[in-house]
């Protein structure tokens, strides 16, 4: 909806159509959904592991293994491998944060080409899927690289773990760009009557105001990336997902499915559900600030 | 030709209610011991009062003391507990199908405080739209009388502009203009100056003193006093969901009788 | 045209870039079919999710509270979840079941349809939700004092007024969509990627078809996003917007 100036002294829609229309540019800039996590979702979880573990009980054979025992012996598995998810979110997140901001930046530069560069970059990698992104990088770069001599292997999760900082950094570039934007012209005038030049005013004064406008979206970000990870299973990265179905196929049994997979979806849960909440205190907290 | 004969004309038809009302003293909307109710909470009380043709009654009060309620019940908008209401040769709270309500409504218009207009049409479509789809006119016809109506409320100039771009006074003139289209025998306004800027009351509290001049039978809920005093017939002062004291406007605000109406005003003015 | 396969051969000859995409025949019917499912897969499932979320919203503003939880459930459990997982879940977990109970073969193509239509539904059960009740009351209150019936009212007032409402929101999710299909991947549905995948194990051309796939979603994303604002401006409600 374009921000032409309003003749109306009296609204025409209610500010419920207000708000979801600011909510799907707030999406649109972010790039991804808002996740919304509350706690009776985490008893949903629990309620759907305690049914598949029912099922996979009362359909398995009197003389098998309890469903419980077979879960608590992939469990130091699993762990593993989601202890290998969580790195992956971690390293991307950096990666992608770092460049992404300085991309962000670089789209409101002055001179044009990096401006356009960085814009062009940003929307390439924006309108990617995430796993195409992987693709790419699991398939052109190099498995090993050979720096001053030395040679370094790159293995499959550095790749992927590449891959997903890809779409990170597109979205990052894109919600700072967006903070930046929405700090008000008047700061920048102070600034510039205070002799302040332009990367003083960039570094002291604009980009502090952003970190907190960017917080929320960026968290967001992450715990979207964290269960996005589970794409690396595509590209046979040995994380949770992979050794998820290892077990499955390994213990043959019919009805383990729910079991398993809420049983993972419940580690997500446990993971992702405070980032969410904390996400919405901080929105909540900057809207009264504004 | 003047907005209210004008919207009165059409009606002059052998049997239609305009012919059963020329004998003014049968009143054209009466409301007899009307109750209502939201769930439990009661919001009319038993409130009485009739309207003559061509008179023009403000009900004041309040807020929460039931008077937009009262007007949802004239319309049909909003279904009754108890009571009799009777609007030109229509027994409201009989009517329950969509047709009959749809034939009540062509009778009676209403104007609503805020978010009364169309906003993705504009505001020569908003006052062309009932017409056609309800009314089933020609397209033309409806085009020229709109167009008519719009001058007749001074937004000729504004009539390809959407509802957005209008100030509040403008929309609420084109949610009159909208209304009058429709040809009713009665129109109520729902507190419509209430959420405006001070500057633009006057131009649409001008409009409803033409209309009332002309002869439409209006019934306002309002909070503007002196307009009141100047324009009604008879003022009803409402709390707590009955009708607490009635009279003509000098009467009612110079030497209220009752000690509640008193106090409100003083308030007020 | 022949002339422009020509070229490619040239091209490959010349330079190296192999692009058998264009003046292999075999290769290029393939591409064109993976294309071709992925545009299948997003006008179904775009088209299916409208249908899921015009249902849901109607049946979350019903009187029965089972149906209207059931619906908020859903949603939660949709939105929630990684897309893969629920992937997975419809055609190694819904899939076997139905195979056990000796019920029809579902194709990996149906299931990743089914799938994808219910993680684009559940957001659009909340944006129709939402679009239908922006639409002040006093708005419809208006509509029917003028005698428009309530079906009138509903098709000319409110559900134009929800869709513009509701439109940026929508169009996020149409973009999100097509983006997703790449997912079906996972269970073997011969969409562009799949179809890539097998075209660069047999030629061994990966770097160039992975650009060429890059520049193929970029296209098709930025040639959506693209129409997606051209639409939101034309119909826009002067007066009303973030």
């Amino acid at each position: 909806m374009s921000g032409k100036p309003r003749a109306s002294t009296l609204p025409v829609i209610l500010p419920a159509g207000e708000r979801l229309a600011r909510a799907a540019l707030r999406e649109r800039r972010a790039g991804t959904h808002s996740l919304r996590l509350r706690g009776s979702h985490g008893w949903a979880l629990l309620g759907a592991f305690v049914l598949g573990c029912g099922i996979a009980q009362a359909q398995s054979q009197p003389e098998a293994p309890s469903i419980f025992d077979t879960l608590w012996k992939w469990t130091p598995l699993l762990a593993r491998g989601f202890v290998f998810n969580l790195a992956i979110s971690f390293i991307a997140m950096a990666i992608g944060t770092a460049v992404g901001l300085f991309l962000g930046f670089a789209q409101i530069s002055l001179l044009p080409p990096v401006r356009k560069g960085a814009w062009f970059a940003t929307h390439f990698f924006r309108n990617a899927p995430w796993l195409v992104l992987l693709f790419y990088c699991m398939f052109l770069l190099p498995f090993q690289v050979t720096v001053f001599g030395v040679r370094i292997p790159i293995p499959d999760w550095t790749k992927a773990t590449l891959g997903l900082a890809l779409p990170v950094m597109a979205n990052v570039s894109e919600i700072a760009r967006g903070a930046i934007q929405s700090i008000p012209t008047t700061q920048w005038e102070a600034a510039g009557s205070l002799a302040f030049n332009r990367r003083q005013t960039l570094w002291m004064i604009i980009f502090p105001q952003c970190i907190k406008r960017m917080l929320p979206p960026w968290m967001n970000l992450y715990a979207i990336l964290t269960m996005a990870t589970v794409l690396a299973s595509i590209v046979g990265v040995n994380e949770m997902m992979t050794l998820t179905q290892r077990a499955l196929s390994a213990e043959n049994r019919p009805g383990l499915l729910l079991a398993f997979y809420s049983y993972v979806l419940l580690w997500f849960f446990v993971y992702c559900y405070p980032i969410a909440r904390w996400t919405v205190r901080l929105e909540a907290r900057y809207a009264v600030n504004q | 030709m003047t907005l209210a004969r004008e919207a009165a004309g059409s009606s002059a038809l052998p049997g239609s209610p305009g012919d059963a009302r020329k004998d003014t003293s049968e009143p054209i909307v009466a409301l007899h011991d009307v109750h209502q109710a939201f769930g439990d909470l009661e919001v009319l009380k038993g409130v009485s009062f009739s309207v003559r043709m061509g008179g023009v009654v403000c009900i004041i009060g309040p807020s929460g003391s039931g008077k937009s309620t009262l007007l949802r019940c004239i319309n049909g908008l909003v279904p009754i507990r108890s009571g009799t209401i009777r609007v030109a040769n229509f027994d409201v709270h009989l009517l329950k199908t969509d047709e009959e309500k749809i034939a009540l409504r062509k009778e009676v218009s209403m104007v609503f405080q805020q978010y009364n207009l169309f906003p993705h049409k504009t505001a020569l479509e908003n006052v062309m739209m009932a017409p056609i789809h309800v009314l089933k006119e020609d397209r033309n016809e409806v085009r020229e009388r709109a167009v008519a109506l719009l001058t007749k409320v001074g937004l000729a100039a504004k009539q390809n502009a959407y509802p957005g771009e209008l100030s509040g006074g403008q929309q609420q003139r084109v949610a009159i203009a909208r209304s009058l289209a429709m040809r009713p025998e009665v129109m109520l306004f729902d507190e419509v100056t209430a959420a405006l800027d001070p500057e633009t009351v006057k131009e649409v509290l001008n409009t409803i003193r033409e209309l009332a001049r002309e002869g439409m039978t209006c019934i306002l809920v309002t909070h503007e006093m002196r307009f009141a005093r100047e324009i009604a017939d008879e003022v009803h002062f409402t709390d707590g969901g009955t009708i607490v004291e009635s009279g003509p406007p000098a009467q009612l605000f110079d030497h209220p009788r009752k000690a509640r109406t008193r106090a409100f005003l003083s308030q007020i003015l | 045209m022949q002339l422009v396969w020509d070229w490619f051969r040239w091209l490959n000859d010349a330079t190296g870039i192999n692009l058998t995409i264009f003046y292999d025949a075999f290769d290029r019917g393939r591409f064109a079919s993976g294309f071709w499912m992925t545009v299948k897969l997003s006008v179904v499932c775009i088209a299916a999710s409208v249908v899921i979320g015009v249902v849901g919203a109607w049946i979350q503003g019903s009187r029965f509270r089972v149906a209207r939880t059931i619906v908020y459930w859903y949603i939660q459990a949709f939105r929630n979840t990684p897309p893969l997982v629920q992937l997975y879940f419809f055609y190694f977990g819904l899939g076997a079941l139905i195979r056990g109970v000796g019920g029809p073969l579902v194709t990996n193509v149906t299931w990743a349809i089914v799938s994808l239509s219910f993680f684009a539904g559940a957001f659009n059960v909340e944006i129709f939700r939402a679009g239908v009740e922006a639409v002040p009351r006093t708005t419809i209150e208006a509509a029917e004092s003028l005698g428009f019936s309530r079906l009138q009212a509903y098709l000319r007032v409110v559900l134009p007024l929800a869709f513009r409402i509701s439109l940026p929101a929508l169009n996020n999710n149409l973009v999100n969509l097509v983006k997703t299909t790449t997912l079906a991947y996972a269970i073997a549905v011969p969409e562009m990627l799949y179809v890539s995948s097998q075209i660069w194990s047999d030629e061994l051309n990966v770097p160039v078809m992975m650009n060429v796939l890059l520049v193929c979603y970029f296209v098709i994303v930025g040639v959506l996003v693209y129409a997606m604002h051209r639409w939101e401006r034309a119909i826009r409600v002067p007066g009303f917007g973030a």
